[in-house]
């Protein structure tokens, strides 16, 4: 136990006079801009690809008929590229470990095509895409548990399939899905403790700084596990309260 | 008002549920259809706002065939309000929202295009849709809900709304499917009233319904529809006590 306490002293020692506490500041601060950044992207792109997934088939068209409505067979060749582009986006983003997806764009792609930028705007762009791939999924069942008889209200409104879809579909979709995004979020924050691969400095970063000081790394270590487990706490809460407030369109009264 | 010629319809699984249906519905008529289950009531009546695509046949209202794919059939909806079996409110509006949302949106629309009649501001139509669906919430007696959710309101509450609802466009023509199929026994009258006053207010309307006595004492026109047909059109009086058909005897005599 002396043992520990001398090790604590050092940890403090190092965090406090030394300013290890700044890096730690900037870790957390860059593991809470990538993740939220990142979460934020990612939903934005999340919807997009399940608006496209759940878009009702055109009617195909017999031979003689597909040549006669070109707006219609121009619309039916469009809608399968984009869901086609869409799978294959996702199954690409699901199918490999995003690491992997982290050097890529940050070794490969971006040099290539002649890109500077940050490791940490890499990061934010790879998990942005990345959760947007995850995301999607979680959303196109989102709306598809949604009645389908929203829908058929709106149109039968003279609202458009698109109008209908953003006003009353996401909307509660979204709220179907909330605990699920939570998770994602949960999820986001824990992953992004892989970016030193590309030169963040994120929170792993700066106690692995603190550790190597003094190479004594079990203090720091545990200190990095406990702010881990504080943001997926507060974060937790955050989500429940946000749910309850969306619920209150269901409330009885 | 609305012609339907020859109207037939297929669902992607090759099963022919309209074979073939001609129809007039004039201005004012209050044509309720009645017939089996299955019989494909509810696919036609959504065949008439193209809410199912006729795979062959026309309608045309308004000198427009639209059903042909290439209309823009939201431009005629417009006209024409749907009541569903089970109403459909918006979930995540509340009772004024749901009523206002589709005459704000569309009527903002129409008045930013170029060359539009329409010179109101954004507020001021919104002002005047919200004054509107009062008046109709007064109607039918709910103003005080205006600021509920659908999820806490009674199924004869929320059918009534839908049907405001669907007023609030100012339709012409109004479809009702099954509009009380899916209510308790004691909220099937209110609903009922408020159909009656719009009939007797001129409303053209086409019910799809089982309930007899609404269609003996409020429809013009009674259609009894089987297997994608119609097999019997009379008035009411006719209709109920002198059917013609074989199958529409043997209907009415297992259902009155
Ligand atoms: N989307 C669909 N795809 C395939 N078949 C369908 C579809 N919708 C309806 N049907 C079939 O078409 C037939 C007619 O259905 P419809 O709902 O029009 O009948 P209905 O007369 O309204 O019956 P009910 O009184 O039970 O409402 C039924 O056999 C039904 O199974
Ligand atoms: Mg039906």
């Amino acid at each position: 136990m002396g043992s520990f306490s001398l090790k604590w002293d050092k940890f403090v020692s190092v965090l406090i006079d030394s300013g290890g506490y700044k890096k730690v500041l900037e870790g957390l601060g860059n593991t809470l801009l990538i993740a939220v950044v990142g979460l934020v992207i990612g939903i934005i792109i999340g919807t997009l690809i399940a608006a496209v997934r759940v878009l009702p088939v055109p009617i195909k068209w017999k031979k003689g008929e597909f040549n006669k409505d070109r707006k219609r067979s121009v619309k039916y060749c469009l809608d399968k590229f984009f869901k086609g582009f869409c799978s294959f986006y996702v199954g690409l983003f699901r199918g490999t470990p995003v690491v992997v997806q982290l050097l890529v764009f940050y070794y490969v792609l971006l040099p290539l095509m002649g890109i500077k930028i940050t490791g940490v705007g890499v990061s934010i762009m790879v998990f942005g895409l990345n959760s947007g791939a995850y995301i999607s999924e979680i959303m196109r069942g989102g709306i598809l548990s949604v009645d389908r008889g929203q829908m058929e209200a709106g149109r039968a409104l003279g609202l458009s399939y698109g109008t209908t879809m953003i006003k009353v579909v996401i909307p509660q979709a979204v709220k179907n899905i909330l605990p699920t995004l939570g998770n994602e979020f949960i999820a986001l924050i824990k992953e992004t403790s892989v970016v030193s691969f590309v030169g963040a400095s994120d929170l792993y970063v700066a106690f692995n700084y603190i550790g190597s000081n003094n190479y004594e790394f079990m203090v720091p270590y545990i200190v990095m596990a406990v702010i881990y487990i504080v943001l997926v706490i507060i974060i937790s809460i955050g989500v429940k309260m946000l749910e309850r407030r969306l619920r209150k369109s269901d409330r009885r009264n | 008002m609305i012609d339907v010629i020859n109207l037939k319809k297929t669902f992607n699984d090759g099963f022919e549920v309209i074979k073939g249906i001609d129809l007039t519905i004039e201005k004012g008529d209050i044509m309720c259809i009645i017939g089996p289950s299955g019989s494909g009531k509810s696919t036609f009546l959504r065949c008439l706002n193209c809410m199912e695509d006729a795979t062959d046949g026309q309608i045309i209202y308004h000198d427009v065939d639209i059903a042909d794919p290439s209309v823009d059939i939201n431009v005629h909806r417009q006209h024409m309000g749907m009541v569903f079996q089970h109403f459909n409110l918006f979930n995540n509006k509340t009772v004024i929202q749901n009523i206002m949302m589709a005459p704000v949106h569309i009527q903002t629309k129409a008045a930013k295009k170029k060359g539009s009649q329409d010179k109101r501001s954004r507020e001021q139509i919104k002002k005047d849709a919200y004054d509107n669906a009062m008046r109709l919430l007064g109607r039918i007696g709910l103003e005080d809900k205006a600021n509920a959710y659908p999820s806490t309101l009674s199924g004869g509450q929320k059918q009534r709304i839908a049907i405001v609802r669907a007023l609030a466009m100012n339709p012409e023509v109004m479809l009702f499917d099954e509009p009380t199929s899916a209510l308790d026994p004691e909220m099937v009258g209110e609903v009922l009233d408020v159909m009656k006053e719009l009939a007797k207010e001129g409303m053209t309307m086409v019910v799809v319904t089982h309930e007899m006595g609404f269609a003996k004492e409020v429809a013009n026109k009674v259609i009894f529809m089987d297997s994608g047909k119609i097999l019997e059109m009379n008035s009411p009086k006719e209709f109920f006590e002198n059917p013609q058909n074989p199958r529409l005897k043997e209907f009415l005599s297992k259902v009155l």
